[in-house]
């Protein structure tokens, strides 16, 4: 696909006239799915896609369109005239944009990795095979993913890996169940026999009789997945610039009020160290760190190119939503086998779920445990917990009410596949936190 | 009645034919679903024009029953080698793994009709060139600055054109073709730590209709109205805190039929596919037939027959013909929403709900348009019937669990009723509940002059993730003792 995206780049390149600069992007994938439920086989197939945003820029006018690339170069080639046609059009016709903002210095890059990849249906019949006598509910996502950047500059950039992740849930009954998930590039039957045993495990103590918590106030264990729903909620408008210039944020009262997270908490979107590319969609290269929240304090923003021009400020090659694709929090000091007594009587929460905004302003969000959450008590997992909602702010979840992180932290692939697997990643401790407030 | 196509639509209906009989295999079942999709989104924020999007997608999803097992590709080479070999994908998913499937997908009875739609658009979105709706929005959009304390404001416009021809190696063949608009204006407001947002349309009005829209669903006066609104929540107190009724307005009733009604009722729910992603369901089989879900005045239907609504068709995606059919009456749970496949898995009747959102995935159980029937209320009547209350506009929050028992959600606007009349307004307001006991407590329900069709474009579930448009006609209703509150 490399090969054949360059060689588009330079079709487009000799469709250009005058002084008009063209930017391409291309995100595509060669993807096997396969849906299971009761361990058995609900939907399986593959999905192949390279979706091509081509942008026209002539002065400060641009326009820009997406095709989905066929892989026939005779038909590619065809529509991208036509594409191209239609985007000088429109630029007739469109006044100056204040804030164009592209980049004009070429940094070419590329990062290529071998795929190991087993084949998907003979891994998908293993799954299968071993999760005999289990309800196991799930999606296994494999192939390749590509991304590319190319402008009439001379810029290329190229990226692509091979992951698989396989989510899924283990249900003993009704809404008791252990999610857990394995993902990587390689796959061993070792590591994800220890997987499954693991939550095997985990599904026995469910079978002890549920515990009805009243709303309140208690003392939580949140593990790295669980502080990845926090995390994504303060990442969809959290950090970007925009948001902090328009107010929208829902940081607002970090910035405007004076108020702070635990000087434990460090918030990094380390590109270095995820799985996204470090080059964005308008052919900007990303810094190895952008440091968000130090020593629980806010600290520097993600700046979209558009942002940068707008507020006067250097873009740092963020996307355009602003938001962390490889976000990573500091470890702290406690030792994971040590949680259940750092809790005393409280909440082990496994995952939270569906999570959203009840007071923006005050970064205060509502959700509900889900899976395999605990009742803790004097130090001892007790008993499987029933579904409860909370409502907290997560300013006071990770600033005063933070009792600590943990030392181990879990790098965590995102599963999400709308429209395209995605490249996101997360890299998180777990979190002790006191007055934890459930709500229904 | 035959349908007129463009001269560019009929080129590939002949072209994906063709390549359909050059390459469909010797299966139990087999069919091809070809998308061609364009989705433009002009927005001008603070009087800038946001970069245009322009989307032009087309590709094919086909799928095959084969030896008990069930196996799909999709792909964007509309060519015959291209299709041939995403079928011989799908043929090997189904081979290799066909002993292991849920069901026995060779014995599924799938349809093999004919037949098409077209949505009844008036005023077309090329009715407009591109400078008159830059300036329809610049105007709509500068009437949103109304004051010093709003920091930011936009308008925008987001139409989009599906064209989708379904053929089945049983000599089924439908062609359809969607036309959506999703208008949309925002404006913010902030004084030092406290920040509001007022919203019209956006994520809840969406709907198969033209430029017809704007002035059906009033757009073009909304930017003063909402402008003023925010500069009124900022300044006013917070929601206050306790049980009351609770007045629903329609453009909240979109989400709240949405998630206490439409997804629990999702037949691949129940049956416990989306139990590792959007999760179960209250509802068990047995419910069916005789589940008090609501009081006796909610009557809930799955309605693909209201011409201007977001999820109107005449065919499901696996080529099921649509038709109206009550999924709750007088408060009895009396149908799932779930598809041929669904339905055959679960032995029940079901409906013509399985979507896909793109040729990308394959399609699944999905709400379509399900409405609240409206009932014998006036507006004013029902406010002047509540001693101690609040109503709620626009939803912001939702969240609910993974049964769909526990809900919380909030609005952007809510004005308190004390005494039979609207007086005070409050911002961040927020109710939660349990899905069933909260709709029993429905009390009144607007009449059909207080009916309003709304829909969103952005409904998410399914392994892999698919956003899909759905359509939401609702009249206000009014809840009793709701749990209330508002923010910080």
């Amino acid at each position: 696909m490399r090969q054949y995206f360059f060689d588009t780049a330079d079709y487009i390149n000799s469709l250009i006239e005058g002084g008009e600069v063209y930017t391409a992007f291309l995100s595509g994938e060669d993807s096997d799915f396969c849906r299971l439920n009761g361990g058995r086989i609900r939907q399986a197939g593959s999905v192949k896609q390279n979706e091509l945003s081509l942008r026209l820029i002539n002065g400060a006018r641009h326009a820009s369109a997406t095709l989905s690339l066929t892989g026939n170069k005779a038909s590619d080639q065809s529509e991208l005239s036509s594409i191209v046609r239609e985007l000088r059009e429109q630029l007739a016709e469109l006044p100056d944009d204040p804030y164009l903002l592209y980049a004009t210095e070429v940094s070419s890059s590329d990062s290529m990795r071998v795929s190991e990849l087993p084949d998907s249906r003979e891994t998908v019949a293993q799954i299968v095979t071993k999760s005999k006598g289990l309800d196991l509910v799930g999606i296994f996502a494999s192939g390749s993913i590509y991304r590319g950047f190319a402008n009439s500059l001379g810029q290329r950039n190229w990226y692509a890996c091979h992951p698989f992740n396989f989510d899924f849930s283990l249900y003993l009954r009704a809404d008791k169940a252990v999610k857990t998930g394995y993902a990587g590039f390689s796959w061993a039957d070792s590591a994800f026999d220890a997987k499954l045993h693991a939550a095997r495990e985990q599904l026995e103590i469910l079978k002890l009789t549920p515990k009805t918590i009243k709303p309140g106030k208690y003392r939580v264990y949140l593990s790295p997945s669980a502080l990845n729903e926090v995390t994504d909620m303060l990442s969809w408008n959290g950090f970007g610039l925009k948001s902090h210039k328009t107010k929208q944020t829902s940081l607002l009262r970090m910035i405007e009020a004076g108020a702070s997270m635990h000087e434990s908490v460090s918030l990094l979107e380390n590109t270095a160290g995820g799985l996204a590319p470090d080059f964005s969609s308008l052919g900007y290269r990303r810094p190895a760190h952008v440091q968000l929240i130090e020593r629980g304090q806010y600290k520097d923003c993600l700046v979209s190119p558009r942002s940068a021009k707008e507020f006067g400020v250097s873009t740092n090659g963020a996307s355009e939503a602003e938001s962390p694709q490889s976000l990573e929090m500091a470890s702290g000091s406690i030792n994971l086998a040590e949680v259940p007594d750092v809790l005393g009587d409280g909440v082990y929460i496994n995952n939270l779920w569906y999570l959203n905004y009840s007071d923006q302003s005050a970064c205060r969000m509502t959700g509900l445990t889900r899976f395999a959450s605990f009742w803790v008590e004097g130090g001892k997992i007790e008993q499987p917990l029933n579904v409860m909602r909370f409502d907290e702010s997560a300013i006071r979840m990770l600033g005063d009410n933070l009792i600590g992180l943990t030392k181990e932290r879990e790098m965590i692939m995102s599963s999400h596949t709308y429209g395209q697997r995605s490249v996101s990643s997360v890299h998180l401790p777990g979190a002790v936190v006191k007055d934890f407030s459930f709500t229904l | 009645m035959q349908l007129e196509w463009s001269r560019m639509q009929q080129a590939r209906i002949d072209l994906v034919k063709k390549l359909f009989k050059q390459t469909v295999p010797a299966v139990d079942f087999a069919s091809i679903r070809y998308h061609s999709d364009r989705d433009d989104q002009i927005a001008v924020r603070q009087g800038v024009l946001e970069p245009l999007r322009t989307v032009q997608d087309e590709g094919v999803m086909v799928t095959v029953h084969h030896r008990g097992g069930v196996g799909y590709a999709a792909t964007s080479e509309l060519t015959e080698s291209g299709v041939r070999a995403a079928f011989e994908r799908a043929v090997a998913w189904a081979e290799r793994l066909g002993k292991s499937a849920v069901t026995n997908f060779s014995r599924i009875d799938m349809p093999h009709h004919r037949g098409e739609f077209k949505s009844p658009v008036r005023k077309p979105w090329e009715a407009m060139g591109l400078k008159a709706k830059v300036e329809l929005l610049t105007d709509a959009c500068n009437r949103l600055k109304r004051g010093s304390e709003i920091v930011d404001w936009a308008a925008e416009l987001w139409h989009m054109r599906t064209d989708r021809l379904y053929l089945t190696n049983g000599g089924g063949e439908i062609f359809q073709t969607f036309d959506r608009m999703v208008p949309s204006l925002a404006v913010t407001a902030n004084r030092g730590p406290e920040t509001v947002t007022r919203t019209f349309g956006r994520m809840a009005l969406c709907r198969q209709q033209g430029f017809e829209i704007l002035i059906e669903s009033g757009f073009n006066a909304a930017s003063e109205r909402i402008a003023d609104e925010a500069l009124e929540l900022l300044a006013a107190p917070n929601c206050p805190e306790g049980k009351m009724d609770l007045l629903l307005a329609p453009d909240q009733m979109v989400l709240q039929i949405h998630e206490s009604i439409g997804h629990p009722l999702e037949l691949d729910r129940i049956l416990g596919d989306e139990r590792n992603y959007a999760g179960t369901s209250f509802v068990t089989m047995d419910m069916f037939g005789k589940f008090q879900y609501g009081s006796p005045l909610l009557n809930v239907t799955f309605d693909p027959s209201r011409p201007e609504q977001a999820a109107s068709y005449a065919f499901d995606d696996e080529g099921r013909p649509a038709e109206r059919q009550f999924i709750i009456k007088d408060g009895i749970l009396l149908r799932p929403l779930g598809a041929t496949v669904s339905e055959t898995r679960a032995d029940y009747d079901g409906v013509a709900s399985a979507r896909a959102d793109s040729w990308r995935r394959p399609a699944i159980d999905r709400m379509s348009n399900l409405n609240v029937e409206p009932g014998k209320e006036f507006f004013d009547d029902m406010v002047e019937s509540v001693e101690n209350g609040i109503y709620m506009q626009t939803n912001c929050s939702w969240s609910i669990d993974d049964s769909r028992n526990k809900f919380q959600f909030g609005c952007e606007r809510a004005q308190l009723i004390e005494n039979g009349k609207l007086t005070k307004v409050v911002k961040k307001p927020n109710y939660r509940g349990i899905s069933a006991s909260f709709w029993r407590s429905l009390k009144a329900v607007g009449n059909s002059s207080t009916l309003e069709v709304l829909g969103t474009p952005n409904c998410g579930k399914g392994e892999p993730n698919q956003a899909i448009t759905v359509g939401h006609a609702s009249p206000p209703c009014l809840f009793a003792n709701v749990d209330v509150f508002g923010g910080e």
